[in-house]
């Protein structure tokens, strides 16, 4: 049974049709890139599996149930995290407030007890500084817990961005082009950090990104988008040979 | 319990003591002047109003300037329970605050899911109706307004103002009021990290109502008279005024805010020709001079205090 499986889904924008009849399949465990020239509707699909959009037609299923018609947060609940391709961060909170929020759907104190701060509140929130330091620790952010998110350098910001998805223990974690504006050195770290926390947090993940060496190297399969449509799917050297994928990316011959 | 005891929170309560009982002397000895005693405790309301609406406004990010809506209905509800029905005074405080929060909850439900503009719109239209609503309510004396006794002194005032500022603050403090934050910083992050936007925005926006109520119950009981056209939406902007001079998401800053506009109003009491001129002129350096507000996002901390004590339990924005 796969994890993610999307039949006949589709997205219209009025008479743009972003998204149309994708057919994907995540298995448990498996590292899946997302690639297309840009408008290809990759984001879209993105948004449309975490709930941000709604569907036109189709069905998603995620871990044996439905999740097409829920909300963001309720997919999230489901076990499906996020990062976004313009970072996302709470740029005036401090680093681990950032993180904090995304343990917050899984906070023991109630309402009742924040406000007359009972003993669960202090509790409560002891435990939710112990673990969001544990995750920064991690991801080597720990020293700047206290930092304000938008002072960090833009490298750790994306960092952030991934520790704060982990905080709301995924299942499926989807990465919308983490190594967008990051020089060689710094994508090949994220290669590896993208497949340690794979081990670590026996993730199953699927990435949009445009950095071909990024997703070649760590994807064991790829679908490859254009015009909304899935073009072709498969393991990356067969994806670098396939000539629909090369004629989407660089045009039809002309000669 | 030992938790509260940090040095922190004993050196604010010493200080808050301090302070109640300096003035509750020049009362009894009959040193301060009634005007003066007026001014205090309009400040201890201003404080309330400010601070709850620096919940919705400057905490959670959402535009509502229909304050004095949700004042008017703690209020004229109060009232009718202190003065109509002759019940306890505290009980008619806490229904007044009640109905005005069920009123926050009835009225964000739909609207909350408008934004900005659309929202402020909303809300604003809200407080015109609740105003116009009172207008018309000839039991509670329509537009010549209503009398009661006034039963608030200044050691109410002061209790239920440290209440609500204490309260307000213990929420935004926790995972809720972060929660809140992370919707004012960026909604849609908020709702991917888990986050029930909507309700946490009406949570805030019931809260507010909630304290806006019980601000305008201890105006109610406190001013002998309350008019409908008191609660217009001049009030409304006077409020927002306040939470922007002392800096929209600081809850201290709020405080501030509602202090020095009090203190400006009153100063200029004695020249009401000139009050509004100069009122707008000092607006406008501020804002220009500095456009966050006097503490911006800032909050003013006893955290020079060394311990580290309630550390992680406030938010540091």
């Amino acid at each position: 049974m796969p994890l993610l499986k999307t039949e006949n889904l589709s997205k219209s924008f009025g008479g743009l049709k972003a998204v149309s009849n994708l057919d994907i399949e995540i298995n448990q465990g498996e590292l899946i890139g997302l690639i297309g020239p840009n408008g290809a509707g990759k984001t879209t699909v993105f948004n449309l599996l975490t709930g941000v959009y709604e569907k036109t037609e189709g069905t998603m299923t995620f871990m044996d149930k439905n999740v097409s018609g829920l909300k963001p947060y309720q997919v999230t609940l489901r076990g499906m995290a996020r990062t976004f391709q313009n970072i996302r961060l709470f740029s005036d909170l401090s680093v681990i407030d950032n993180v904090k929020v995304a343990y917050h759907q899984r906070t023991s104190y109630s309402t009742f007890s924040a406000l007359f701060r009972l003993p669960s509140f202090y509790s409560g929130e002891a435990e939710m500084q112990r673990k969001a330091m544990e995750l920064l620790k991690i991801f080597n952010l720990d020293d700047k817990a206290e930092e304000t998110a938008k002072n960090l350098p833009y490298g750790e910001q994306r960092r952030l961005e991934i520790a704060r998805a982990l905080a709301t223990d995924p299942q499926l974690l989807l990465l919308d082009e983490p190594a967008a504006g990051m020089n060689p050195q710094e994508t090949h770290d994220l290669m590896n950090l993208i497949r340690w926390i794979r081990e670590k947090f026996k993730l199953t993940i699927l990435l949009i990104e445009h950095d071909m060496s990024l997703v070649m190297g760590v994807c064991e399969r790829i679908y490859v988008l254009d015009y909304g449509m899935i073009i072709a799917q498969g393991a990356p050297d067969e994806i670098k040979s396939n000539p629909k994928v090369i004629e989407a990316y660089l045009g039809e011959e002309v000669v | 319990m030992r938790n509260w005891f940090n040095r922190k929170n004993i050196v604010a309560l010493l200080g808050i003591v301090l302070l109640y009982a300096v003035v509750q002397g020049l009362i009894v000895f009959d040193i301060m002047p009634p005007f003066y005693k007026l001014t205090l405790i309009l400040i201890c309301i201003y404080i309330i109003l400010s601070t709850s609406l620096n919940l919705i406004n400057g905490i959670t990010g959402q535009f509502s300037i229909g304050h004095a809506g949700f004042m008017a209905v703690g209020a004229y509800v109060s009232a009718m329970v202190t003065a109509i029905m002759h019940g306890p005074l505290l009980l008619g405080i806490f229904i007044g605050a009640v109905v005005a929060a069920l009123g926050g909850l009835l009225v964000g439900l739909p609207t909350l899911r408008l934004k900005g503009d659309y929202l402020a719109i909303a809300t604003l239209g809200f407080g015109e109706i609740v105003r116009i609503v009172f207008l018309n309510m000839e039991f509670v004396g329509g537009a010549a307004g209503f009398t009661l006794p006034s039963k608030i002194t200044w050691t109410w005032a002061f209790l239920l103002m440290v209440f609500s500022v204490v309260i307000i603050k213990n929420f935004v403090g926790s995972t809720h009021g972060r929660a809140c934050i992370s919707i004012r910083e960026n909604e849609i992050a908020a709702e991917s990290m888990g986050v029930n936007t909507t309700k946490y925005k009406v949570m805030a926006f019931t809260i507010g109502a909630f304290f806006a109520g019980l601000a305008g119950a201890i105006y109610a009981n406190y001013m002998y008279i309350i008019q409908p056209g008191t609660f217009s939406f001049l009030k409304s902007f006077d409020i927002l005024v306040m939470v922007v001079l002392g800096g929209l998401g600081s809850i201290t800053g709020g405080i501030v805010g509602a202090v020095v506009y009090t203190l400006i109003s009153a100063l200029l009491a004695g020249i009401p020709e000139w009050r509004l001129v100069i009122t707008a002129v000092f607006l406008v350096v501020l804002m220009i001079f500095r456009p966050t507000g006097i503490m911006g996002t800032k909050e003013f901390t006893l955290g020079f205090l060394g311990k580290k004590g309630d550390k992680n339990a406030t938010s540091k924005n």
